[in-house]
């Protein structure tokens, strides 16, 4: 089957969703959409079982964070349609000190890893999980290292200051 | 996946065992850990545990200019790092517009069908070797070698190449790379031929891996596994055929889809790639025959690194180059998706840019991250000995799952 138009693909999840979903963009071609944490998992319900769409395969699921802004935490979940071949990438932004988002393993087994990656990275945490623990860091930690209020190099090292190396 | 009793803590039968499986293990290549839950032989429950080795790339290449992210992918899966040094090239291009000439392209079909045959000859000679045939692995591991020597021809290094610039390649290939690429056309059928026939009809193997670890189409896409593992399960999705990049729709090619995904339809789906990555490269020689055998760059000066000869003796090159290096280069404030047919599965990029030196967010979509997470539900009421040629069969890279 052809690939899905973006205006089409957009069309009809405005049928669905009206005003709930908001267009970002089109870069390179891939649509982008914006929504609420209250409607996320009825819009990946939609895009998954609604038989023209079948956007059956979650991609991947990241974050990302933007300190200045009202709502810091953004949850990306890319999709992609085998049968079509159209891929489609919908954003959810949180404010800091709120950061629940519904679980999507209720929909893909696969998304629990991702989840648990987003979690520990960014300290989304997706309501429902069933196993919402640390994945790649230790478990006692107790900062979201990929926040950007978190530098690279530990500020308390004395091993890697300057005058140890004559700089 | 199959369903077993599974005992409870009252019941007077459950004398289980726990076994760690794992992170040490010779059979888990590299650092992962599984504790494992064993009612005799048969494994009753487990859980992984990752993140030994993981090193934060996502957080570094937050500090780094575009180059220098190149060697943090070719750390992602070290048994095929071209293929992501290209993915990751290909992103940079896709963000920045470049268009690469058609012999680059091809240049780069030939390198990642190497790097994919490489991964492909120690994932399934290892998949041997686990069920107890040595002999497999030993033929093959030759011509892994034969293909880093073409690498090394190429670039210079072997394991982690670092292959590769933004719009083309550092250098030209020259003829000995050719020579050595030919005569790796020749002799590797034979071998694979006889690979193929010690295993694919062996009684031994073939009890030890069919219908071993089998996996529904419906699984391993809820599982959103790629690359081999999901073609085994019978879904016939490969980034190169699906969203060809790098030229690849010129090409005329299969994608081998298995039937039972179990641990042999994987062995004989990656078995069947070798033989297709060896057609591409073959017409990726021919089709470059027509091609001007000096072009290996894109004509991008301002992404391009310059030559390290030209940067001594030319002062627009010595700027650009510094330019370049500093991450001084214009770059648009947008967002970018490039994924490429890893020797695992589909292996993404998701780079958000803000116009700085360094990307604002990268994302690796990682193969072996993903496919890994079903390990432990599968093994669910698998025998012990299964379990870790279960493990073979996924190829899991430490590299690619920690990142």
């Amino acid at each position: 089957m052809a690939q899905i138009p973006n205006e089409e693909l957009l069309k009809r999840i405005g049928e669905k969703f009206g005003e709930q979903v908001t267009l970002v963009g089109e870069p390179y071609g891939l649509l982008t959409v914006e929504t609420s944490r209250d409607q996320i998992i009825d819009l990946l319900t939609f895009l998954k079982t609604d038989p023209a769409l079948k956007f059956i395969f979650l991609t991947d699921i990241t974050g990302i964070h933007y300190p200045e802004q009202e709502k810091q935490i953004g949850i990306i979940y890319h999709l992609h349609s085998l049968t079509t071949n159209t891929r489609i990438r919908i954003k959810v932004f949180l404010a800091d000190g709120d950061v629940h988002i519904p679980t999507a393993t209720v929909l893909w087994e696969g998304a629990n890893w991702m989840e648990r990656e987003t979690y520990d990275f960014f300290g989304v945490i997706f309501d429902g999980h069933p196993d919402l623990r640390r994945i790649l860091n230790v478990d006692d930690m107790t900062a979201f290292p990929m926040r950007k209020e978190f530098p690279l190099e530990d500020p308390n090292r004395v091993d890697k200051k300057d005058y140890f190396f004559g700089r | 996946m199959q369903n077993h009793p599974v005992y409870t803590d009252n019941d007077p039968q459950s004398e289980l065992s726990t076994l760690n499986l794992g992170p040490t293990h010779p059979a888990t290549h590299g650092v992962f850990q599984n504790v494992l839950q064993l009612d005799g032989e048969r494994i009753v429950s487990g859980v992984s545990t990752i993140g030994y080795i993981h090193r934060a790339f996502e957080k570094i290449a937050e500090h780094r200019p575009f180059y220098q992210i190149t060697p943090l992918t070719d750390r992602l899966n070290y048994c095929s790092s071209p293929i992501n040094n290209m993915g990751w090239h290909m992103t940079v291009e896709k963000l920045l517009g470049i268009t690469t000439p058609k012999r680059v392209d091809y240049l780069r079909v030939i390198v990642m069908e190497l790097a994919r045959i490489a991964d492909h000859i120690v994932c399934n000679g290892v998949l041997g070797v686990d069920t107890g045939a040595f002999t497999g692995f030993l033929y093959m591991m030759e011509f892994r070698e034969a293909i880093y020597e073409i690498y090394e021809e190429v670039c210079g290094s072997r394991l982690t190449t670092n292959i590769g610039r933004i719009g083309g390649f550092e250098r030209n290939f020259n003829s000995i790379a050719f020579a050595k690429l030919r005569k790796f056309l020749v002799d590797f059928p034979k071998t694979l031929k006889e690979f193929e026939s010690l295993f694919n009809r062996n009684r031994i193997f073939v009890d030890r891996t069919k219908d071993v670890a089998a996996v529904t189409a419906e699984e391993a896409l809820s599982y959103s596994w790629t690359g081999p593992l999901l073609r085994a399960a019978g879904v016939d999705y490969d980034v190169r055929a699906m969203n060809p990049y790098s030229s690849y729709e010129d090409f005329d090619f299969e994608v081998p889809v298995g039937t039972n995904g179990d641990v042999y339809s994987r062995f004989l789906v990656r078995n069947e790639e070798m033989w297709q990555s060896l057609r591409l490269i073959d017409q990726a020689l021919t089709k470059l025959d027509k091609e001007p055998s000096d072009v290996f760059h894109a004509d991008v000066p301002e992404f391009y690194l310059p030559p390290k000869e030209e940067v001594y003796n030319n002062m627009e090159a010595l700027i650009y180059h510094f330019k370049i290096v500093m991450g001084e280069i214009p770059t648009p404030n947008t967002e970018v998706y490039h994924s490429v047919e890893g020797a695992n599965g589909e292996l993404g990029f998701y780079l958000v840019n803000d116009g700085g030196r360094s990307p604002y967010r990268l994302h690796f979509r990682r193969p072996s991250f993903i496919n890994y997470q079903m390990y432990a539900p599968m093994s669910r009421g698998m025998l012990l000995s299964d379990a870790i040629i279960n493990m073979s069969s996924l190829n899991v890279i430490a590299g690619e799952l920690d990142a």
